[in-house]
């Protein structure tokens, strides 16, 4: 489940001393916040590079640099769909399009419930095409397990 | 009367196709009709085609249920599913599954027999022996077992591991630490989830023989954040085997320290190319380091260091427990020993299939994975990841055999294979493959960086038939660029499916 309440300096910070502010932990700190709040706020690159002695612009580079750290924050769910090569094998570029039309969002875009993002192999090729919804892997899925599964958010929320 | 035991896999792919909802609903049924059973959570067998897999010990033998939806549960007990009664879904004792018994099980052989989580379990396997012997026979015949078995490293580029080792063992350094590679980036591959899901502590017990033999007391595994539930079941076995003394200070009584500890990644593929998951352990930017120096001797923090695919590592326990030379016993060539290949895609039984080096993508594609799923003609098979060529039909005989892959231009990598049918668009593969490392592309050097961007734009104008003579000399221009001038081989490596595709299936370029 993710959770995109607003930022909280003295939650942050308690992420953060979790890993003993230690600046070589700065991405399973990032992993924490995201974990927190769903993104990374510019509020939380300022802070921890103050409690890390790291620079911004450190902070920033890291941040930047990978996918999971995203700084706008999510819809309520996050749905990622594998766009590699095994999925593609298995129909998941029709997957997406299918998706992408019964969300009405394109790939990298939210609406209020649902955040839809690319992912590059989640490992569950032998059972493609495959999608991740919050930390949740489900395999074989086609256009109506798709509706199935996110059918099942709406009735849960 | 003893608990009936259960088995119903706690694996990603089993749960990613209902596993928990069986088990959820055995464990229901069996409450509400009394029965007394014991649900064990295993790895998965591999036959990922078949899962949900679940098995019933009856007689000290385990009868397996394959593709059980939460609806088939009630129906199963009425069939007498306790006694391995007769079910649509019965397949018959799990060893005399073809798919499973025909294989050469070295690394994975206790997957999807044991519990994961329990040290006695993987004791009563074998578990943790090799380590007992290393510490018995000293840290020189350790790395003389490894050398001897001819193991080569499983994460891709196939560097023997005993040479490894010894570089790191023979360097002088206060601090030493061992690297596990667990971010499998490579699409079509899961062997290393499937291995950390379903036997934890056979990789725990790898990493510390490591650390033994080179003079390491920490180890790292730097595991893709795409695995949740891995993560959660290392982090468990890790506190088992700690718990048991197999970890830790003083490891069994002797003057040996090893401990572990799991960094997850954060979605970036190239973070699996040694040099850039060392930058990432250290909390920066994963972008890849020059070389000099090796890691072997500046690693991690600038200490020597060990980095290890999870396979590599998981295959050393038995190594020393059975001898180099049973290992090196298997496979042809200097491709020795047996590689946990994975079939994915386009296939009919797709899942884990370990086997001696040698045998022919037909073999498996057909003997095991049964052709494709959709029962279509077969057109091409990306072998090694998305820096794999693409291979056509013509060429399935090929032996899996590191050397022979060279050879037609094609890799082995991490032992992924992934089948297409003739209803794949070969230009969008090729297209693909530049987009992707235009995506994950580190940024350390222009032809990578630039070179893959512009690919994309080359292949659109062709698929477009604009220009198509001088876009495509374009193509095989930037392709040259890239490979001669890259630092690593995300951008070293992307033509070589580009240049597959253009080779063996060019009319899908309308050339
Ligand atoms: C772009 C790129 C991605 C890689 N990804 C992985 C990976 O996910 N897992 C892995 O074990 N090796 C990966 N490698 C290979 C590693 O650089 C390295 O060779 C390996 O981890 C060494 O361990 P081994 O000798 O046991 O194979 C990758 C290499 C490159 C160039
Ligand atoms: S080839 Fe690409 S990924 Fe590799 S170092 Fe250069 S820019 Fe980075
Ligand atoms: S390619 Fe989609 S799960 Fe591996």
């Amino acid at each position: 489940m993710s959770v995109t309440n607003g930022y909280d300096a003295e939650v942050a910070s308690k992420i953060v001393a979790r890993f003993d502010a230690k600046p070589e932990l700065l991405i399973q700190i990032l992993r924490g916040v995201v974990e927190r709040f769903g993104y990374v706020p510019e509020a939380a690159v300022r802070q921890l590079a103050d409690e890390l002695n790291l620079s911004r612009a450190d902070v920033h580079g890291v941040v930047s640099y990978y996918h999971d750290f995203r700084t706008e924050p999510p819809g309520k769910h996050i749905v990622k769909i594998c766009q590699a090569e095994a999925c593609q094998a298995m129909g998941s570029r029709e997957l997406t399009a299918h998706a992408e039309d019964a969300l009405g969002i394109r790939m990298h875009g939210s609406n209020d419930d649902i955040t839809l993002e690319p992912v590059y192999c989640l490992g569950n090729c032998a059972c493609s095409p495959a999608i991740m919804i919050d930390e949740r892997t489900h395999g074989r899925v086609n256009s109506q397990r798709f509706d199935e599964l996110i059918g099942g958010l709406e009735a849960d929320d | 009367m003893a608990r009936t035991k259960i088995y119903v896999p706690r694996e990603t792919s089993a749960i990613s196709v209902g596993a928990d909802d069986v088990a959820i609903a055995i464990a229901r049924h069996s409450k509400k009709s009394g029965t007394d059973v014991q649900l064990i959570r295993n790895g998965s067998w591999g036959a990922s085609w078949l899962e949900p897999l679940i098995e019933v010990e009856v007689d000290q033998q385990r009868i397996a249920y394959g593709n059980v939806e939460p609806g088939d549960v009630d129906g199963l007990f009425q069939n007498g599913f306790l006694d391995g009664g007769e079910h649509a879904r019965r397949l018959g004792p799990i060893q005399d599954i073809e798919y499973l018994i025909t294989q050469d099980r070295w690394t994975f052989f206790r997957v999807g027999l044991i519990d994961p989580l329990s040290v006695e379990s993987y004791a009563e396997h074998q578990g943790f022996s090799g380590l007992q012997q290393a510490i018995e026979i000293g840290s020189e015949a350790v790395l003389d077992a490894v050398t001897e078995s001819g193991l080569r490293g499983r994460g891709g580029a196939g560097f023997p591991t005993g040479i490894k080792w010894r570089t790191v063992a023979n360097a002088e350094a206060d601090q030493k630490y061992i690297t596990c590679n667990a971010d499998e980036g490579d699409s079509g591959t899961f062997s290393d989830r499937m291995l950390m899901e379903g036997d934890p502590m056979c990789l725990l017990e790898g990493m510390a023989i490591a650390g033994y033999a080179v003079g390491a007391n920490k180890g790292y595994i730097y595991l893709r954040s795409e695995y949740p539930l891995t993560y959660k079941i290392l982090t468990r076995a890790i506190s088992a085997a700690e718990h048991a003394g197999w970890l830790g200070k003083n490891i069994q009584g002797s003057e040996f320290d090893f401990d572990i500890e799991i960094h997850v990644g954060a979605g970036s593929y190239v973070c699996g190319e040694e040099t850039a998951m060392l930058e990432s352990l250290e909390g920066k930017r994963g972008i890849v380091r020059y070389r000099p120096p090796l890691p072997a001797l500046e690693g991690l923090f600038g200490k020597p260091t060990v980095v290890n695919n999870v396979i590599t590592l998981a295959s050393v326990p038995n190594i020393i427990r059975l001898g180099g030379e049973r290992y090196a016993g298997f496979g042809v060539n200097r491709s020795k020993g047996t590689l946990a290949f994975q079939l994915a895609g386009n296939i009919k039984r797709g899942g884990l299939v370990e086997k001696a080096f040698g045998i022919t993508l037909r073999e498996l594609i057909d003997g095991y994975g049964g052709g494709t799923a959709s029962g279509r003609p077969l057109k091409a098979v990306q072998v090694g990841g998305p820096l794999g060529a693409y291979i056509p039909e013509s060429q399935l005989d090929t032996p899996l055999d590191y050397e022979a892959f060279a050879e037609i231009g094609a890799l082995i990598g991490h032992g992924g294979i992934v089948v297409f049918d003739d209803l794949v668009n070969m230009a969008q593969q090729a297209r693909f493959a530049m987009e992707f490392c235009a995506i994950e592309s580190c940024g350390k050097c222009t032809p990578c960086r630039i070179g893959s961007v512009r690919g994309v734009e080359v292949i659109d104008r062709i698929i477009a038939g604009t220009d198509r003579e001088e876009n495509y000399d374009l193509l095989v221009e930037l392709c040259d660029t890239m490979e001669d001038a890259s630092l690593c081989a995300m951008g070293g490596m992307t033509p070589y499916p580009v240049r597959s595709v253009l080779k063996y299936f060019a009319e899908d370029f309308a050339l």
